[in-house]
């Protein structure tokens, strides 16, 4: 039973309709640009990791021809893939852009973080990222988080304001209505930005298809040296793998995502190419997170826990 | 999803044609709405497994039998320790013709805001009734918001038809009566369906049980109603978000105002007017993120490079020369408050309209809104969370303001606290509701919401 008041015209889907991926992208570039056109001192979260690849992408396009009005920051671990190191360099390189590195190994050797019992350096990264946020006194710090990866991050904002100690209270959140992004801070706080919000796994690996993005090769399926912990294979390493009862074998094996060694897992896959990894993913029954990241699965809130203290 | 057998090429091709949409829903947990989004999700294959034995190893650990649903929603501490909504959260799924992004928000009545929130981006909302109880105060209120947030179809589900004997009679009782009430507000297509969504009665698969409903299913209705049908159809509308100006050998004279087509069509050759200064030029080129073209629509982000050296900056507004929008300094609007601190006459503030904030006053508060009854009640003199209410606003410089009847991105604004910048109201240019609404379905006793 329709009932149609009004005239409602039908069939408009053509021609002047955008097909999904260009409906995000263009969503993402309004974000990049009210930002650059709000704030002072924007920075990019880049891991080398395929969603801050797809954001860097996305601001290149966006101030194009001009360069990207903002610097990038990594938080590096310590246990980060060298592929992946190296593919930043490259990036950073090729698009003359400006990497800020805060590592927590530098702060391990000062005394100012302690190693964990299990290894995992994940949850340190919250420390070195906020206290750089601090010094270099970034107003607005993009991150590639997507509402999809996790139920905690489904009621995160696309303008999500940080107090001075980059604590998120998700209970008083400001609304978002329309696509009016209210950015207004005070001096000492900032504001995470997340262009990638209505975007689902799928979708970034199918803008990477459209847009030809390179990627870091451990993406793709590739012979690796792997041990077996907590139901994941993880890569063996100086940072604290195999244990003596633990066993390493030569495996086919990708990356669903990119982050510490010491918690991310590694999936069995002989996705060699871009069509065969979305194949792949649109046939998952498992999350990307679910399968591959052992720091959520710590207790049901997490993320949320870790978000509250400032991590992305 | 898909399945492993498809071949890679169709696979892709489907994808790049999908398009996509945005839908609220609304209802109380007691219409069972949580039944409903669980179900959409998990017929549609978008619970993955490893959510699923989450919910499953939770649900276990409370001494439950059956995983709950409710928890695949409820993403916070504080939720799952209230086993209530407490926010609006956004779910995504896909099926093979369209991906979907459900703006999930809760029902109770203190938490008005979140339905206009999840409704001020959707073209779609969902409003559940059960249908033991038929249409009721609540019913009223999600049909008001979505009318006054001018969302373009409304679907109306009476849920737990199993209930009621899968009762044509009474599918058809409820539906015209919420039918009549909606279209007295100006919603412009209304859809009834009777379903179940604990039994999964036409939300995804077709009913068993009423063969005298020959409609379309919830899922089959989301994914064939137009999306975005009003924006490439109105004038067009430029707000300028930045100027880019590389200044490099490469291009040492370039200068594109950067910005995203909130609504109509723009052409290179087009003649245009900036707003506020009124300096007129012509279209001389479009860069649609890299490639040039000769038309561009909304919603794409796009730069425009015009003929002229025309001063343009942020904040600026370009619409074809024979289709301006009215400049004004006295907003007369109907808002949404959402911060838990009043809105006051007299109160200055901040009003963040396109890519445009300025100082304004409160001047007036003429009204106040029962959602329940539409009834009006005159010089509330404030306005506190969830409260709906007509303001008049002076603001320091003027702004190219259209009617949200008219544009729902350049008819809306935010009024920002100026001392710490947080959201206090949700505003709407112009009339409440549609022109004409009202009048054929408010009841003698009350007073009217033209208000």
């Amino acid at each position: 039973m329709t009932t149609t008041v009004a005239s409602v015209t039908e069939g408009t889907d053509a021609p002047y309709a955008l097909s999904h991926l260009d409906a995000l992208e263009s969503e993402a570039v309004h974000i990049f640009r009210e930002v650059a056109g709000e704030f002072e001192r924007p920075v990019i979260l880049f891991s080398g990791g395929k969603d801050s690849i797809v954001m860097l992408h996305l601001a290149l396009k966006a101030f194009a021809p001009a360069p990207v009005p903002f610097t990038l920051l990594h938080v590096d671990t310590g246990h980060n893939f060298p592929e992946v190191l190296d593919y930043r360099d490259r990036t950073v390189a090729r698009h003359g852009l400006r990497l800020h590195v805060a590592s927590v190994q530098e702060y391990i050797d000062a005394g100012k973080l302690r190693e964990r019992p299990d290894g995992t350096r994940n949850p340190l990264q919250t420390v070195p990222l906020t206290e750089r946020i601090q010094a270099e006194r970034f107003d607005a710090v993009f991150g590639g988080g997507r509402r999809d990866e996790e139920k905690a991050r489904a009621k995160e904002r696309v303008f999500s304001l940080r107090d001075e100690f980059s604590q998120w209270d998700p209970r008083r959140q400001r609304p978002e209505l329309w696509n009016l992004y209210n950015g207004r801070h005070a001096a000492g706080e900032h504001v995470r930005v997340f262009p990638l919000s209505n975007w689902t796994e799928l979708d970034v690996w199918q803008y990477i298809a459209r847009e030809g993005i390179e990627l870091p090769e451990i993406y793709f399926a590739h012979e690796r040296e792997v041990f077996a912990r907590a139901g994941m294979w993880l890569t063996a390493g100086d940072w604290g793998g195999p244990k003596e009862h633990e066993h390493v074998e030569t495996r086919l094996v990708r990356y669903r995502t990119v982050g510490d060694m010491s918690c991310t897992g590694a999936v069995d896959s002989d996705a060699t190419t871009l069509d065969a990894v979305i194949a792949e993913i649109a046939a998952s029954r498992l999350t990307e997170r679910g399968a591959t990241r052992a720091d959520d699965k710590m207790s049901e809130a997490a993320m949320e826990d870790r978000k509250r203290e400032g991590y992305f | 999803m898909t399945s492993t057998t498809e071949p890679y090429a169709e696979f892709a091709e489907r994808l790049a044609t999908t398009t996509l949409l945005r839908f609220a829903t609304a209802g109380s947990v007691d219409d069972g709405k949580s039944t409903l989004v669980g179900r959409l999700l998990h017929d549609s294959k978008s619970v993955l497994t490893d959510q699923l034995e989450a919910v499953e190893r939770v649900s276990l650990s409370r001494g439950q039998d059956t995983p709950d649903l409710a928890l695949l929603t409820d993403g916070l501490r504080a939720e799952r320790e209230q086993g209530i909504t407490i926010d609006v959260a956004y779910r995504y799924f896909a099926t093979p013709r369209r991906r979907f992004i459900l703006a999930d928000t809760p029902g109770h009545v203190q938490y008005t805001r979140n339905m206009v929130t999840g409704a001020s981006t959707a073209e779609l909302a969902v409003v559940l009734v059960d249908a033991r109880n038929g249409v009721v105060e609540q019913t009223r209120r999600h049909a008001a918001v979505a009318a006054l947030l001018r969302v373009p179809h409304v679907v109306l589900a009476v849920n737990k038809m199993d209930l009621v004997g899968y009762a044509e009679p009474v599918f058809t009782a409820i539906a015209e009566e919420f039918t009549a009430y909606a279209a007295s507000l100006g919603v412009p297509e209304i859809t009834a369906i009777p379903i179940s969504a604990l039994a999964g009665d036409n939300v995804v698969e077709p009913s068993a049980h009423m063969d005298w409903y020959d409609g379309l299913t919830v899922l089959e209705h989301l994914e064939t109603v137009p999306a975005s049908h009003d924006l490439a159809h109105c004038p067009a509308r430029f707000p300028v978000q930045y100027v880019i100006r590389p200044q490099s050998a490469s291009h040492p004279d370039y200068r594109g105002y950067a910005g995203q087509i909130s609504s109509g069509v723009l052409r290179v050759g087009e003649a245009v007017t900036v707003l506020p200064s009124g300096r007129t030029s012509v279209i001389e080129g479009i860069d649609a993120l890299g490639e040039s073209v000769d038309i561009a629509w909304a919603p794409q982000s796009v730069t425009l490079r015009l003929a002229d050296d025309v001063d343009v900056s942020r904040g600026d507004l370009i619409a074809p020369s024979g289709q301006l929008p009215p400049s004004t300094q006295d907003v007369e609007a109907t808002v949404c408050h959402v911060a838990d601190r009043p809105l006051t006459v007299g109160q200055r503030v901040l009003l963040k309209h396109t890519t445009r904030t300025v100082k304004a006053i409160v001047k007036d508060i003429p009204s106040r809104l029962t959602l329940d009854d539409l009834s009006q009640h005159p010089a509330p003199g404030q306005l506190v969370a969830n409260d709906i209410g007509r303001v008049r606003i002076r603001t320091a410089e003027p702004l190219a303001l259209d009617p949200y009847a008219e544009s729902r991105r350049t008819g809306s604004f935010l009024l920002i606290d100026p001392a710490d910048g947080t959201t206090l109201s949700a505003g709407m240019a112009g009339d409440a509701f549609a022109e004409g609404a009202g009048a054929a379905a408010v009841p003698a006793d009350e007073e009217g919401w033209d208000f």
